[in-house]
């Protein structure tokens, strides 16, 4: 199923979308990475701008000022796992509806999409020039003294995607059954090792 | 000095917005062979990617990594007590001007240097050419995916190439999905921890489908190639036939109690390029056809 999602994402529009599912944004994204979600969560900051029923990027871009105004020049989604020991409480703590990626995350976001109705989805690494595109305009930045990269970059997108949903509200995780199948596929290669290497090495 | 500095400022640039002659070949016959729905779907978003990076000139992935140098210099090139200085100011100015992402933090302030130049970063690794006029400069921009698989081990020798392909195939099967696949797998094999993980980056900076001259680093190679795509990791991790560019294995002599094993891996974004520059400041980029700095 292909959607298009308006932020402020409410009315549960998520409750329909599946694992597998493409995405595509329109409206206010947020970047948030690992400073961030430390800050609010270790550092006890109170977050400079109100998430709730908005979805966040994982990303850190490159950004250019001209004058007094940002314009976001590459921008494509870092790794979520890095998140994942802090996610769940970052989801009940903001109110977020929608995190965005790369790769997977673990068991503990994925209950807190299926509580807190949120889901994960991926954005292909890398093709962050495709990304900027979709950028409309930099509406703001918070926690600058962060680092580019970990800021909180307030952005207006339109039509950002493919976004592939990972975890959906129910708490289906497409990435914990890659790994299985990944780790299996593992272990049956891993069997039969010493045969096939006294002919090959 | 600025004729330098500006040169391999231009050279930076190239490297952070184009993909190397090899890479991209490798790309486009990986994704004639993929077959699943999601791995043709990223594919066609990468070739999207590439071409808006160069046609707008930016940097074809956010993460523009750490600078990492491999250098190759002669004793007689005239300009080799500049160079490390040059490196520096060129990093600088290509951050500002390209521009690259601010990616250097010192850890032990915590603080974003703002221009990618930090202690000991850029990276350099100095190879001295005797009686040569010349220097060459491979340049690889290490982004944090794509380093965070990097994992390095010391086994007993007893565990044999057997415990190297398990070390391998655990690193791959644990980190792989995030280093943005298909990449390349760099094998490190040598006597202690530090040389093996070096060599297994060394490994990064060979051409892809080149062949290790030792038949049975070759075979390993090749064993190594066929087991990471039985993972079917695929492109992004979504699953697929394509998981790897390639995989090269580097070594050195080891010591009789140790077998130490790197592992590396360059993401799909493999921004590795050469500079070859004479004692008059021409050069050439073999891995960059007609292309003009
Ligand atoms: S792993 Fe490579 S392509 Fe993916 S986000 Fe990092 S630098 Fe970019």
């Amino acid at each position: 199923m292909n959607l298009v999602v308006n932020t402020p994402i409410k009315d549960n529009v998520l409750e329909e979308v599946k694992v597998g599912d493409i995405v595509y944004l329109n409206g206010v994204l947020v970047t948030a990475r690992d400073a961030a979600h430390e800050r609010l969560l270790k550092h006890g900051f109170k977050l400079p701008i109100t998430l709730k029923f908005l979805p966040i990027f994982h990303a850190g871009p490159i950004v250019k000022k001209t004058n007094d105004s940002w314009s976001i020049v590459s921008i494509g989604p870092t790794t979520s796992m890095r998140m994942e020991s802090l996610e769940y409480d970052f989801i009940e703590r903001t109110g977020i509806k929608m995190i965005i990626g790369k790769g997977g995350m673990g068991s503990r976001t994925a209950e807190a999409c299926k509580k807190f109705k949120a889901v994960h989805a991926i954005f292909p690494g890398g093709c962050a020039v495709v990304a900027a595109e979709r950028v409309k305009r930099v509406l703001g930045v918070e926690w600058l003294d962060l680092g580019v990269p970990e800021a909180l970059w307030i952005l207006e997108v339109e039509n950002f995607g493919p976004l592939i949903v990972s975890i959906d509200t129910n708490g289906n995780n497409m990435f914990d059954e890659r790994i299985k199948s990944i780790n299996s596929k593992k272990f049956d290669m891993l069997k039969n090792l010493d045969r096939e290497l006294s002919s090959k090495l | 000095m600025d004729a330098l500095v500006r040169l391999l400022s231009n050279f930076i640039r190239t490297v952070a917005i184009r993909l190397p002659d090899d890479v991209l070949s490798a790309l486009k016959e990986l994704s004639s062979k993929e077959s699943s729905y999601w791995g043709k779907a990223v594919y066609s978003l990468m070739f999207d990617n590439i071409n808006l990076a160069l046609e707008k000139g930016v940097p074809v992935c956010q993460d523009t990594g750490v600078l990492m140098f491999f250098i190759d210099v002669g004793t007689n090139f005239p300009y080799v007590n500049k160079l490390y200085d040059a490196l520096k100011v060129a990093t600088i100015k290509a951050t500002e001007e390209v521009p690259l992402r601010p990616n250097v933090v010192e850890p032990f302030d915590e603080k974003n240097t703002g221009n990618n130049v930090g202690t000991r970063l850029p990276w350099i690794e100095w190879n001295i050419v005797p009686e040569a006029d010349y220097v060459e400069i491979t340049l690889y921009l290490a982004g944090g995916g794509t380093s965070l698989t990097g994992n390095a081990k010391v086994l007993p020798p007893a565990s044999g190439f057997k415990g190297v392909i398990e070390f391998v195939l655990d690193v791959v099967s644990s980190y792989g999905l995030n280093a943005c696949p298909p990449f390349l797998l760099g094998v490190g094999i040598g006597a202690t921890v530090e040389t093996a993980a070096l060599l297994s980056k060394r490994a990064l900076l060979r051409p892809i489908g080149s062949i290790n001259p030792n038949p049975k680093a070759a075979s390993l190679e090749r064993i190594l190639y066929e087991k990471v795509c039985g993972l079917e990791i695929g492109p992004q991790g979504l699953g697929g036939s394509t998981t790897v560019l390639g995989v090269n294995v580097e070594y050195s002599a080891r010591h009789p109690a140790t077998l130490a094993v790197g592992v590396s891996t360059g993401c799909w974004a493999h921004r590795r390029g050469v500079i070859k520059i004479k004692s008059d400041l021409t050069y050439e980029l073999p891995l960059y056809k007609g292309v003009v700095l």
